[in-house]
């Protein structure tokens, strides 16, 4: 049904929206949880960062991750001393620009569940004999679960779907980087407009049914709830 | 005997706490004050749910906190019930009562769960999830959670304070039975007279910040000088023994040191003991014996102490021999009476609470 190299596009960025979800459920949650508990001045500046993705340009973003892991940019520098050259035009570079730039979509609905569980029933797991990490285990995390599944479809969504900071950092290789997104440009510059919508057709069905999914559970989580 | 040490200083945003306490190691103790003025926040402190920058702590002779350690809540031999319960949601009531029992060590488990269970009548909501329970019946729960873990030492805030009236008296009679059932000291937070009335064997008054009096319930509530009860709800708190009861009339009489008083039938059997509560505005003063009155209750008093109560009132303290009472009545009656400690006069009664 599709030809070999659009499914090889189709393969690259399942394993890349999966790779970049589980990473930044990682990473997210402990940002989020912090930000949801701390009273701390670099709270604002954090979540600014943050939030960065949301405003800026994506080529803005990939700009600048290409520089850093660039040769000798300073990330570049670390790569190579630990002798696993440089980041841009690889896999790994296509997963560390997707974490950046889905960062909030999965840390915002996480931080909003943590918040919204407040401090009380944490104080009460406390008053029995709960640790600080049982109470996390225990309470927060069950509690957060519609967080977690809102912050994950997002992130894998938005991962499948993002194009400009793809197209700085991995450029355009095919198999290695060459995700759905960037492989429609390259169809529709070459005139290939059968093959470019054979893959646009399945990105909109998929962000469609995904969405989709998301708003019937949100709805069916705030009924149970009520 | 002491149960309990506590010295806290603290200044918090606008409000500043200053307590130095010793709590009896039996027996319900109410921490008793206005809105503000710091009872959960002393209660929390024991908890070590807040940490004052200044405080020192000993329960039953261990240290819970000096200048040196402070022992983390989940380390303290604690329980705590919330006034907003909190349960767990995500847990059906079973695992609600087990999430603590599960993470004590099987060798300090003193308290039963199916007694628990029991005390507290939640037998039938086992398998409830919190948002499927009333509120008397979520704070039942609450409190045979915080049960369940064998606390040395169980605090209570303000556990009914979040029920309307009716679900308060269904949940009070279970705390009437805690107290006659458990050998653990509880610290109980509250701002309603009655329930403190009905619980409390130790009081603790506090008013911004810093504790204004304590002692037992009976001697600080036919004390005039305190904001125990403000305006209307000031009063006396008699501990009682029923004498007889009148069937054809449907009354009962109880006895106390130096008078005794009918009220409407109640169930206690003769020789029971009971608590009475007289309010000072259901008594009024006449120098004479009345006859042709509808009160019955009409007892001899000598007047001890007379107070101004606002512009145009008076409290008067009674001595009934060997029983305090106290009667509001206006300025103008004291003139017109001629009131002045020593003075015999007639106490009349208008109502009379059990409680």
């Amino acid at each position: 049904m599709f030809s070999a190299a659009n499914l090889a596009a189709i393969v690259l960025t399942l394993k890349l929206a999966s790779v970049v979800t589980l990473l930044l459920l990682l990473i997210g949650t402990p940002i989020a949880w912090w930000l949801a508990n701390t009273r701390s001045w670099l709270k604002p500046p954090v979540e600014a960062v943050v939030a960065l993705p949301f405003v800026l340009p994506p080529s803005v973003l990939g700009f600048y991750l290409l520089v850093s892991m660039g040769p000798n940019g300073p990330v570049g520098h670390v790569t190579q001393a630990l002798g696993l050259g440089t980041l841009p035009f690889t896999f790994a570079g296509l997963v560390v620009g997707s974490v950046f730039y889905s960062l909030p979509f999965v840390v915002q609905p996480i931080q909003n569940a943590f918040a919204a569980i407040g401090p009380g029933l944490l104080e009460a797991a406390a008053t029995l004999r709960a640790r600080p990490w049982d109470r996390f285990a225990t309470v927060a995390l069950p509690l957060a679960r519609p967080g977690f599944v809102t912050a994950a479809v997002l992130g894998f969504a938005h991962t499948v779907g993002e194009f400009g900071v793809v197209l700085m950092v991995g450029g355009n290789i095919p198999g290695r980087t060459q995700v759905v997104s960037v492989q429609i440009y390259d169809h529709v510059e070459a005139l290939e407009y059968a093959q470019a919508h054979e893959l646009a057709i399945v990105l909109m069905a998929f962000s469609f049914a995904t969405l989709l999914l998301l708003y019937a559970v949100n709805r069916r989580v705030a009924a149970l709830g009520a | 005997m002491t149960a309990l040490v506590a010295r806290f200083r603290h200044c918090y945003p606008g409000f500043g706490l200053d307590v130095d306490v010793r709590l009896p190691a039996r027996g319900v103790t109410a921490l008793f004050g206005p809105s503000g003025s710091g009872k959960t926040t002393l209660l929390r402190l024991i908890a070590g749910l807040e940490k004052a920058a200044d405080g020192y702590l000993t329960v039953g002779g261990a240290v819970w906190q000096d200048a040196n350690h402070f022992v983390a809540t989940h380390v303290r031999p604690l329980g705590y019930v919330f006034q907003d319960a909190r349960l767990f949601p995500h847990l059906d009531v079973q695992r609600n009562l087990e999430y603590g029992l599960r993470r004590v060590p099987p060798a300090s488990r003193r308290v039963s769960l199916d007694g628990v269970i029991d005390l507290l009548g939640i037998g039938p909501l086992m398998h409830r999830k919190p948002d499927r329970l009333s509120g008397g019946e979520r704070q039942r729960v609450a409190i045979a959670r915080a049960l369940a873990v064998s606390p040395s030492l169980l605090l209570m805030d303000e556990p009914l304070a979040a029920l309307d009236q009716a679900r308060k008296q269904e949940v009070l009679p279970y705390l009437e039975r805690l107290h006659d059932a458990l050998e653990i000291p509880v610290v109980y937070v509250s701002h309603s007279i009655d329930e403190v009335a009905r619980l409390a064997d130790h009081l603790l008054v506090l008013d911004a910040g810093r504790v204004s009096a304590q002692g037992t319930p009976a001697e600080l509530m036919a004390r005039d000088d305190l904001h125990l009860a403000r305006g209307d709800e000031i009063g006396s708190l008699i501990e009682a023994t029923v004498a007889s009861h009148d069937d054809a009339y449907q009354l009962t009489d109880v006895v106390f040191p130096g008078g005794r008083v009918s009220l409407p039938r109640q169930a206690a059997a003769v020789g029971e003991r009971v608590r009475i509560r007289i309010m000072a505005r259901d008594v009024s003063l006449t120098l004479a014996a009345q006859t042709g009155t509808s009160i019955i209750n009409i007892l001899l008093a000598r007047v001890t102490r007379i107070a101004e109560a606002g512009p145009s009132q008076s409290l008067v303290a009674l001595d009934l021999g060997g029983t305090a009472i106290l009667a509001r009545v206006t300025r103008k009656s004291v003139d017109a009476l001629g009131l002045n400690p020593g003075l015999a006069v007639h106490a009349q009664i208008k109502g009379v609470a059990i409680l």
